[in-house]
């Protein structure tokens, strides 16, 4: 603890709130209050209304947010089950492969998504496996984007579990695979409906892979609100972009609350 | 037998990652089709446009790297040493900026700042005036702006990890000796932030480069980056040669500062029982 003297530190706390308030919680505010307004042309809004909100949930813009929900899912499914193989299976692989493993796995992060969206268009514009022009092609993307997350967040939840656990069962004589299913995967629950959450929330907000391959039949909600900026339309942008953020905090808290049995200890 | 377990999903990435990276630079030395007798490299890397975003992507992101370094620096002090009601909803709050779309920023920035923005229309029913006081939201100044909001909260959250590693004994000695406040700040927590700041420092450089949705929507003429002449060069005028330099150029500017962070990281995470980039990645839940 610092010892502040009373005076510095309500100084400190008020500076902390101002910055606070205008970094975090003004751009936030800012968002939703534009999806209830008519109009803006003071320093406050006006016209308050859900009208701009009936819009975002009808029409084009329904459609995007059900692309959106199922490209998350989706993406965030593959994503996930991939990713938490590639996690458990590198532990008991050899030194180098398993190092081989962690690095390609977090390449996605590394790189810049619209060259990850590039790549994807280049390669998969063909045959044998012609993607292009297909919803499977922005599913792919967001899988792989997605995928480094979920490898990271199961990688360094098995870095947390006791292996105490895992070695009584062996003892006693469990096979791998009832270790597997009855001991490891319950015991990671928590840490994978976590990560679910942030595949979906990150899936739902991806653009830069989105716009490099996505068709016209299959627009996510993130390209739709770009395409409303780019005409003008903040408002309906901002609108469709609150509700975004309403489904991005559900799906983060909703798999984030995932606990199972094992947790209860 | 278990050993090989880790194949199949490797060689899925391998095929879906990889191999599309590959093509790219592969697709880069095809020659253009408007101009059939030149190379596209030396045509791309010759070109103004492409220097200028170069320039211009490497200044934004050193900017908004210093920016996030010093309001994280502050923000993580604050909220670890200085306990008052309601800080753990701001740490959530600031976690949750982290899973949130980019462009968010940029949009409610519009409506903030903008010329016909809130802010704008106080500051001229205050003080009169018909030109807008703000003007820097379509500037490089805007999108740094935008970035330092959204970046800021990856420093924070590397910095608290840290911070909680430090016995709060050091404070209390450091303070009952009659250091003042900010020498312990200077002497004692501090030297224990430094490698934090170096890691949180180079992976938002890492971010920053590689930023698409706040520059895109900030739409202006005047702040196109790499990654958005990536999409301008690929997607708008269809040149998928010229693209694919632009995108090998950034690949290898990124993969070169992602494998020093995993350096610096480990360094950093030496004796403390982590080896590993994941906790990072794993802290952004």
């Amino acid at each position: 603890m610092l010892l502040w003297t009373k005076r510095s530190r309500a100084a400190l706390l008020v500076a902390f709130t101002i910055v606070v308030v205008v970094v975090f919680v003004a751009p936030l505010a800012t968002v939703v209050l534009a999806g209830l307004a008519g109009s803006w042309t003071g320093a406050l809004p006006s016209n308050l209304g859900f009208a701009h909100f009936g819009d975002a949930l009808s029409g084009e813009n329904l459609a995007s947010l059900s692309v959106s929900l199922q490209t998350a899912f989706v993406s965030g499914g593959i994503a996930l089950v991939l990713g938490t193989w590639a996690a458990l299976a590198a532990r008991s692989a050899p030194a180098w492969l398993s190092r081989v493993t962690d690095a390609v796995f977090h390449l996605p992060i590394a790189v810049p998504s619209v060259a990850i969206g590039l790549g994807l268009l280049i390669a998969f514009n063909e045959r044998p496996l012609l993607l292009g022009g297909t919803r499977w092609i922005v599913i792919l993307a967001h899988a792989v984007l997605v995928l480094a997350f979920a490898f990271s967040a199961v990688s360094a939840a098995l870095d947390r579990l006791d292996p105490a656990y895992r070695q009584a069962a062996e003892s006693l004589g469990a096979s791998p695979l009832q270790v597997l299913t009855r001991i490891t995967l319950p015991l990671l629950l928590p840490a994978l409906g976590a990560a679910a959450g942030l595949a979906v929330a990150l899936s739902m907000g991806e653009l830069g892979a989105t716009v490099m391959v996505y068709p016209a039949t299959w627009k996510t909600l993130p390209v739709t609100i770009f395409a409303l900026t780019d005409r003008g339309q903040a408002f309906q942008a901002a609108a469709c972009t609150t509700i975004l953020l309403v489904v991005t905090l559900l799906a983060l808290v909703l798999l984030g609350r995932i606990r199972g049995r094992a947790a209860l200890r | 037998m278990a050993a090989w377990w880790v194949v199949p999903p490797l060689v899925i990435v391998l095929c879906f990652v990889v191999y599309p990276l590959i093509r790219v630079c592969l697709e880069s030395t095809k020659p253009n089709d408007a101009k059939p007798d030149s190379s596209t490299w030396s045509d791309v890397l010759g070109s103004q446009a492409f220097l200028d975003a170069l320039w211009r992507t490497v200044a934004i992101a050193v900017t908004s790297t210093l920016g996030c370094l010093i309001l994280g620096t502050f923000l993580a002090i604050v909220l670890a040493f200085v306990p008052f009601p309601g800080a753990q909803l701001v740490g959530r709050l600031i976690d949750t900026v982290l899973a949130l779309p980019s462009f968010l920023i940029t949009l409610a920035f519009t409506f903030l700042y903008g010329s016909a923005g809130a802010v704008n229309a106080a500051i001229a029913s205050v003080g009169g005036g018909d030109a807008p006081m703000l003007d820097f939201l379509y500037t490089p100044a805007g999108v740094i702006a935008a970035e330092i909001t959204f970046f800021t909260p990856f420093v924070i959250r590397q910095l608290l990890a840290s911070f909680a590693v430090l016995p709060r004994a050091q404070l209390d000695v450091a303070a009952s000796l009659g250091a003042s406040p900010l020498r312990v700040l200077r002497s004692v927590v501090m030297p224990e932030a430094w490698p934090a700041l170096m890691a949180g420092g180079s992976l938002v450089l890492l971010l920053t480069l590689n930023e698409f949705g706040i520059v895109l929507f900030t739409g202006a003429k005047g702040v196109m980056t790499l990654p958005v002449l990536i999409y301008t060069r690929g997607i708008v005028t269809f040149d998928l040669p010229g693209a694919a330099v632009i995108a090998t150029v950034q690949i290898v500017l990124s993969l070169a500062l992602y494998v020093s962070y995993r350096v610096v990281f480990a360094r950093v995470m030496q004796g403390r029982g982590k080896g590993d980039v994941d906790v990072v990645v794993d802290q952004a839940k």
